[in-house]
């Protein structure tokens, strides 16, 4: 097995060779690494990419044949940016216009790059490759400085809730690998960082063309002491859960091959779960307790996010799919109104009224959305906006036809992300992040409104005084039909509705489904400033 | 009594443990093979006997786990797929329990179609890409797992876990969805379709490395052995077909395997001495050399892929 022990040993650098048993070992031993690719056309980004998987030796040899048969004039140069380019019309074009999956490995560890342009749609892609990464390198121009782009960037990397972000200060050899430069871009970076709520970020002077710091280190920075860009990839903690994290189990699935076995199957979001807790079904609140956790592979003792599993339990409750399992003293939010960062995707606006469908986890719902207003990605202020456009980035106030269990996206990626997917033409035109729910004291949602049937005109503009000096949105009604006090309901007023034949007032309700009305009397107090106190002393609790 | 629970080290433990790479890359397969599962009316794994279906296979078992696989497998077959591969796949297909079902296009079949005649793009263009088409049209799929692997090819990287097709079956890369997070959107017109690939994100070493720790059945024409093969120049290519004729002296007996299966006239075999799948891995690691390289079909023209791709080719 000459040939065997050259390439082991090839890959340990003249350590002791192992044998295939060995290196299989090794091999399962590494975890996996998520990584995006940010800059525009001519900072270097597909030579950057295209140096680290020719130097970590991942370029397989009749790809580069390939690549050097496109690239004909320098018969034997490698263009590193056609390694990295796909599609015809890129190569045609020279540009790159979509999100490319890349994969390469080291002796410690496994990476998929997430590789998006920073050419037209950048937003977009960048959003799309930043969604499943762990780190985020942003290239920088060594003689341009931190440009707009760079900012952009950034701010898409904090926004996506990527904990790691790497600047690789390119074209370090431009600049004769100057100290000054780097410490300058360093400290202005710093900076940055902290005013876009970056949570690390590390600055590594490079030359993607030479290769200096991308993988080996550079002579020509004796003053630099940091890691090169694949040491720093090699050795950045992954997706660090916290100990704590609250357990999330969106059930995708009901597993029932028979009679006696009822599984509830899907990837765990976050956290831990072991047989014997105690959880609750939502949104039906039903609680019951872990009684397995069932793989292919056999039972397990506990299990962790991200693995995919399917959980029995104690008690015959009913959950189907879209529904969730968390621990019942640690549950999301359970809310059909939120507000949320949403970045639109697709080349039609955002059109206000109109009804959207939202996916979030495992359910599919119907969406109304208004724009609060549009954050200008170049100064990062806010803008009056009731639209949105390709690429650009929003605030919104989201509410669904059905209530979502929801965890702020800072959180938990999975039960605070959702994409809106237009019901006419089925494109995917929107990405968002759930900044928080409206809740009441009880951990409810509180977004459905109130209503008051009420025996008589006077008690009406006395509570619509009240209630108004109160902050609340009152209409008036004189109507009775169910159907439209439901939709004022539904979009939350404070409705009074004045009745003759009532003799006692009622609070009127949306049940958690938003389809049925739920009443109940409200006790006759004599008087009417006393009956007027009752009822708003009634309505602090429905609120 | 709750302290000594949160002290015990196996609290701890449990709640700082990560996946190994093949155990997230499993977890998000199976997330994918169950969304698909839940979301559409018909779905279908198309199964063509290799080393990547065998695992997407695997994890569809997991992922369903203890109930059946819900679906149908789909095998296209061109009428040229070693005499090995059918075997295998009726065999392993029975004992699973698995319902099969093989659709050729047998108009094509009749009428002699062969690479040698139509030449290779032609004759793939009949007997994989139409018959594909008009299988999944058939039976009325509106869902086809395929075992693509991002790593494969050039326009494989830029491929969606959920691949949109028109009514025609057809792919266009400009008009693919953004795919965010872990989030598919499978909504699908009347005659539009999803091709899914689970293993998107799986590398050729990953796929040999969890056939190896999962013990999963491989057809032995992956294992080098002793093969009757015509030798020309550095290509060993399979006798199956009586068209595939040597000049004197190209038939030869040679130790050799095959690194992907597909057509007997169009898949060249390797020299090896790999008989396990742990000399496999090292071989694959000794390479440097895709494995798509021996196949004829892929280097017809610049970019052939994405061409076939377009006209609605995995």
């Amino acid at each position: 097995m000459a040939v065997l022990s050259n390439v082991l040993d090839d890959l340990n650098e003249g350590t002791t060779p192992f044998t295939i048993e060995e290196f299989l070992a090794a091999e399962q031993q590494k975890d996996l690494l998520c990584f995006t690719t940010a800059g525009s056309v001519d900072d270097g980004k597909s030579t950057l990419i295209g140096r680290l998987l020719y130097d970590s030796r991942s370029v397989y040899e009749d790809q580069v044949k390939t690549v050097t048969r496109s690239s004909s004039g320098e018969a034997s140069a490698i263009d590193f940016a056609l390694l990295t380019d796909g599609l015809r019309a890129e190569r045609e074009q020279g540009i790159t216009i979509d999100v490319a999956y890349r994969f390469f490995a080291t002796p410690k560890r496994k990476f998929i790059i997430a590789d998006t342009p920073g050419h037209e749609q950048y937003t977009r892609n960048m959003v799309t490759g930043a969604s499943t990464a762990d780190l985020a390198i942003v290239l920088v121009d060594a003689r341009k400085g931190i440009l707009t782009q760079s900012r952009r960037h950034g701010f898409i990397a904090s926004l996506l809730g990527i904990r790691h972000v790497v600047a690789a200060i390119n074209k370090m050899d431009l600049v004769d690998f100057s100290e000054k430069v780097y410490r300058t871009l360093h400290n202005d970076l710093h900076g940055l960082a902290a005013k876009l709520g970056i949570r690390e970020l590390t600055a590594i002077p490079i030359s993607a063309l030479l290769g200096d710091n991308v993988v080996t280190r550079s002579e020509q920075t004796p003053w630099y002491d940091g890691p090169t860009l694949l040491e720093h990839l090699e050795s950045v903690p992954i997706a660090e859960d916290l100990p704590d994290a609250a357990f999330r189990l969106p059930v995708q699935r009901v597993i029932r091959p028979n009679q006696d076995f009822r599984g509830f199957a899907g990837q765990i979001a976050s956290g831990t779960v072991t047989p014997g807790d105690r959880i609750i079904a939502l949104p039906s609140g039903r609680t019951s307790r872990i009684k397995g956790i069932h793989t292919f592979d056999g039972d397990l003792d506990s299990a962790f996010a991200p693995q995919s599993v399917a959980v029995t339990l104690e008690d015959e409750i009913d959950i189907s799919r879209g529904d969730l399992i968390a621990h019942v003293d640690d549950a999301p939010a359970v809310s059909n109104s939120f507000s949320a960062s949403l970045v639109w995707l697709h080349a039609g606006p955002f059109v206000p009224g109109k009804t959207y469908l939202l996916k979030h986890t495992a359910q599919t719902v119907k969406a109304h959305l208004r724009v609060a207003h549009r954050l200008d990605i170049e100064t990062l202020e806010p803008q009056q906006s009731a639209v949105l456009r390709l690429n650009e980035i929003g605030e919104v106030e989201v509410r669904t036809s059905r209530s979502l269990m929801l965890d702020p996206y800072r959180e938990n990626r999975v039960t605070g992300s959702f994409i809106l997917i237009d019901p006419a033409s089925n494109a995917t035109v929107g990405a968002g992040m759930v900044h928080y729910t409206k809740l009441d004291k009880d951990g409810r949602s509180q977004i459905n409104g109130t209503l008051l049937l009420l025996p008589g005109e006077v008690l009406v503009s006395v509570l619509e005084e009240k209630l108004t000096t109160r902050g609340k949105d009152v209409v008036i009604t004189s109507s009775q039909k169910p159907e439209v006090w439901q939709s004022l309901l539904y979009a939350g007023f404070t409705v009074l509705v004045p009745s003759k034949s009532q003799a006692q007032a009622e609070i009127i309700t949306l049940a958690p489904d938003a389809h049925e009305l739920l009443r109940r009397p409200v006790a006759r107090h004599d008087g009417l400033k006393a009956q007027a106190d009752a009822l708003l002393r009634e309505l602090e609790n429905e609120f | 009594m709750s302290t000594a629970v949160y002290d015990s080290p196996e609290t701890i433990t449990a709640s700082r443990a990560r996946l190994t790479h093949l155990k997230a890359l499993e977890a998000e397969s199976i997330h994918i093979i169950r969304e698909v599962a839940a979301e559409f009316q018909r779905p279908v794994m198309l199964y063509s006997i290799g080393k990547d279906s065998s695992v997407m296979l695997r994890l569809a078992q997991k992922a369903f786990y203890p109930g059946t696989i819900p679906f149908p497998l789909l095998h296209i077959d061109t009428g040229y797929k070693f005499r090995e591969m059918i075997e295998f796949r009726d065999n392993y297909t029975r004992e699973l329990g698995l319902n099969l079902l093989v659709w050729r296009n047998e108009e094509a079949i009749a009428n002699g179609a062969n690479p040698i005649t139509l030449g290779t793009q032609r004759c793939c263009g009949y007997l994989k890409t139409q018959a594909l088409l008009d299988g999944l049209r058939a039976h009325g799929f509106d869902a086809a797992f395929g075992g693509a692997r991002r790593d494969e090819e050039r326009s494989r990287a830029k491929e969606r876990i959920f691949s949109f097709r028109d009514a025609n079956g057809q792919w266009d890369p400009k008009n693919q969805r953004p795919e965010l997070w872990n989030l598919y959107n499978g909504r699908i017109g009347p005659g539009e379709s999803i091709r899914v690939f689970p293993l998107s994100n799986w590398t050729e070493l990953d796929i040999w490395h969890y056939i190896h720790l999962e013990n999963i059945p491989i057809i032995p024409l992956y294992f080098a052995q002793e093969r009757r093969m015509l030798v020309r120049g550095d290509s060993l290519i399979p006798i199956e077909q009586p068209f595939v004729k040597g000049l004197p002296g190209e038939e030869q007996w040679v130790r050799c395997r095959l690194r992907s299966l597909g057509c007997s006239p169009c898949t060249g075999a390797i020299r090896s001495d790999a008989d396990t799948v742990p000399k496999i891995i090292a071989e694959l690691i000794s390479f440097r050399s895709s494995e798509r390289a021996n196949r004829i079909i892929d280097h017809d023209q610049d970019g052939s892929m994405e061409i076939k791709k377009r006209e609605g080719y995995f």
